[in-house]
């Protein structure tokens, strides 16, 4: 599985090249065919050996970041933020700023220097900025361009308890996920669909559903699962280890019950672990996916992950491996015609 | 070993105040190439003796100090499901802490992270708050029997941070403040090698400064030195602090004046850097400074006390950032400054006033 590799890829929503290539040289030898949209989406197809249903299996490539919006003229670096990341979580951390991947920290005034009524508040983005030891703006400008985008900087870790550390969990892990799934042999055309610009609205997702006149559609995410001690158990979304987690619902789609009640077979015939996203917010792909021409029908399958959309995400690596071998019974036992 | 790659050894390696053995073994072993004796005190502070090149009956004896300790948390609790509580060690803006990656020094060093809400899920108004330490908790991943068995309250936790190089000869990484100062000490006893002095040197990198400079009180007693010197980071330029309060990164070592340090060391430390053509930046400190110089200048019948330091930006958060130019400017200002010594000078350290 190409998990560490794609987590440790830079691939901010609009930027998405580095995890396109690593994703298009694992999967060219699987499929049959391979092709990029004009937004940037990496569209693959294996022909299978019936005519239908058509299935899309998707995820997207992209993670949020930021960008550099400005330079100061003693060399600092302003940036805004792509996507949704609560500004406090960028303070003391390290970055990596466009396809040279420059190094930089974020900072912040030393606790000796600040007021008492300063410690109180947040630091929000506006008051903070790069440091890449550049001198002056015209030294930061030879190494940074406006515009270059920028990603956390962390190392996938595999550590105790059969978890894994790691940046952009949403979603490399479907990302991974799709890849692994294109490795068998199945009935139905299969399309494998990686989606640019999810965590700006979901902008990629669409148009590739609008090509490939999908039957079905599958969306792998990695999703919240706050299941630490801030909060209390209807809160928690999803629960690290006890497998996928299916949508009911999020703030963009209602998920495709056939489909659902189809997994949850799935998994119960098989005695797999499985779980319910307990959270109507949030969106996914399968929001512009569901709505595509006339319609078409979509679900999401989640791996849990705790801390997304920060630098530092978990997840549990027995909860990737179900929702692989879940897929994979889907895509084989889905009965000929689909699920009408 | 290069000064920068010890530099870079030093700052990933751990040593929360009080608990300093792991850096400290690194230290020691390096100094000692450099040095006639290497020993540890009772409070764990690392002494170096150089011997100047006349042994005399009552020798002069200069002292030279950084501190190796960093700002660190403690477990304070293991909470229902294996999540840790935190304490402080040291000044530590809970602010820079969300979603940072940690060691927990158990049984053995485990990974862990410090958890923080996904946006997603984030009330509006936390975003706006500060976030207060018995807020954050570290998640290590393992239930809470697994987490019991392999940490306890009382365990150190170091913040885990690779040494990042930046474009210059910058850097940034962890505890900087004051393994800079240690990787200066080290340089300026590579430089010693080379040049003569009559002074005895003892280098030493000392313990729990963090929490008060503690090791550098009882170091002084031990040594007993006519002249201290402490190596200490500086606060570096950056936005929204007043320019007079810092120094700029990468113009050179820092000097400072003040009722902690005599005013002939400081003066001769400026005619040294002036007469080799050293970088050399002018502070100025109102009251006792928070180095190790607080504690050298009242020990024993007192100590001709000054301040080296090296400009640093983002002090106490996991990504402090210097030029290592600095590091550098340091170390050859006090190598020629322990080299001028002769026994008139510290003569004159008394009988000025």
């Amino acid at each position: 599985m190409l998990l560490r590799e794609l987590s440790e890829a830079f691939g901010v929503s609009g930027g998405e090249g580095e995890v396109r290539r690593i994703i298009r040289q694992a999967v060219e030898p699987l499929v049959d065919e391979v092709s990029t949209d004009v937004l940037g989406n990496l569209i693959v197809f294996k022909k299978g050996s019936k005519s239908g249903p058509r299935i899309m299996l998707t995820a997207h490539m992209d993670e949020v970041g930021l960008i550099v919006a400005g330079f100061e003229n003693n060399g600092l670096i302003r940036f805004s933020k792509v996507g949704g990341i609560d500004d406090r979580v960028l303070v003391s951390k390290v970055v990596q700023i466009g396809d040279k991947k420059v190094p930089g920290v974020i900072g912040a005034k030393a606790i000796h220097l600040q007021r008492p009524e300063e410690r109180k508040k947040s630091l929000k983005v506006e008051e903070l900025y790069i440091d890449i030891g550049a001198k002056s703006k015209e030294e930061a400008e030879k190494l940074v361009k406006l515009g270059d985008y920028i990603a956390f900087y962390t190392k996938y870790e595999e550590i105790e308890g059969g978890l894994a550390k790691g940046k952009a969990f949403d979603n490399r892990v479907g990302c991974a996920l799709v890849i692994e799934a294109l490795k068998k042999e199945y009935p139905y055309p299969l399309y494998g669909v990686f989606t640019v610009q999810e965590e700006v609205g979901m902008r990629g997702a669409g148009v590739a559903a609008y090509k490939i006149k999908p039957d079905l559609a599958i969306v792998l995410e990695g999703t919240t699962a706050a299941d630490v001690i801030e909060l209390k158990e209807e809160g928690y979304v999803t629960t690290l280890g006890k497998g996928p987690a299916f949508t009911v619902m999020d703030a963009s789609v209602i998920a495709d019950l056939k489909i659902v009640n189809f997994l949850i077979k799935m998994a119960e015939e098989n005695q797999m672990p499985y779980q319910f996203r307990r959270f109507t917010g949030g969106g996914t792909d399968a929001g512009r996916i569901s709505l595509t021409r006339e319609g078409v029908r979509a679900a999401v399958v989640s791996v849990p992950c705790r801390y997304i959309h920060n630098p530092a995400n978990i997840l549990n690596l027995e909860d990737v491996k179900n929702t692989l071998k879940l897929i994979e019974l889907f895509l084989v036992d889905l009965p000929e015609g689909g699920l009408s | 070993m290069e000064v920068k790659q010890f530099l870079q050894k030093i700052s990933t390696s751990s040593g929360v105040s009080g608990a300093e053995d792991e850096v400290a073994e690194i230290i020691s072993s390096e100094f000692a190439k450099y040095s006639h004796k290497v020993c540890r005190d009772s409070l764990g502070n690392v002494l170096a003796l150089k011997k100047g090149y006349e042994q005399a009956e009552k020798p002069l004896k200069v002292m030279i100090a950084a501190h190796m300790d960093e700002i660190g948390l403690m477990v304070s609790k293991i909470e229902e499901g294996g999540f840790l509580r935190v304490s402080p060690i040291g000044g530590i803006d809970p602010r820079s802490l969300l979603n940072q990656e940690v060691t927990v020094h158990g049984r053995r060093d485990f990974s862990g992270v410090i958890g923080a809400k996904s946006p997603h899920i984030l009330e509006p108004e936390e975003i706006e708050k500060g976030i207060k330490i018995d807020k954050l908790y570290i998640d290590l991943g393992f239930n809470e029997d697994k987490v019991k068995e392999n940490v306890a309250v009382g365990d150190m936790i170091t913040i885990k941070r690779e040494f990042i190089n930046l474009a210059n000869d910058w850097v940034a990484g962890k505890a900087l403040d004051d393994r800079a100062g240690v990787a200066v000490v080290l340089k300026f006893m590579q430089e010693l090698q080379k040049i003569k002095h009559l002074a005895d040197v003892y280098a030493v990198a000392t313990v729990q400064e963090e929490v008060g400079v503690r090791g550098a009180l009882v170091s002084a007693f031990g040594v007993a030195p006519q002249i201290g010197i402490a190596v200490d980071v500086t606060h570096g330029d950056m936005p929204g602090v007043a320019a007079y309060k810092t120094s700029e990164i990468g113009k050179g070592t820092v000097i400072t004046t003040g009722p902690n340090f005599h005013p002939l060391i400081y003066k001769k430390l400026g005619e040294i850097a002036e007469e080799y053509g050293i970088p050399c930046q002018k502070d100025t400190a109102s009251g006792p400074t928070g180095t190790d110089a607080r504690a050298l200048q009242i020990s024993r019948e007192g100590i001709a006390t000054g301040l080296v330091s090296i400009p640093l930006r983002y002090m106490h958060t996991s990504v402090e950032t210097l030029s290592f130019s600095d590091i550098k400017s340091s170390a050859r200002l006090l190598a020629h400054f322990v080299a001028s010594l002769q026994g008139d000078f510290v003569e004159e350290l008394i009988i000025c006033y």
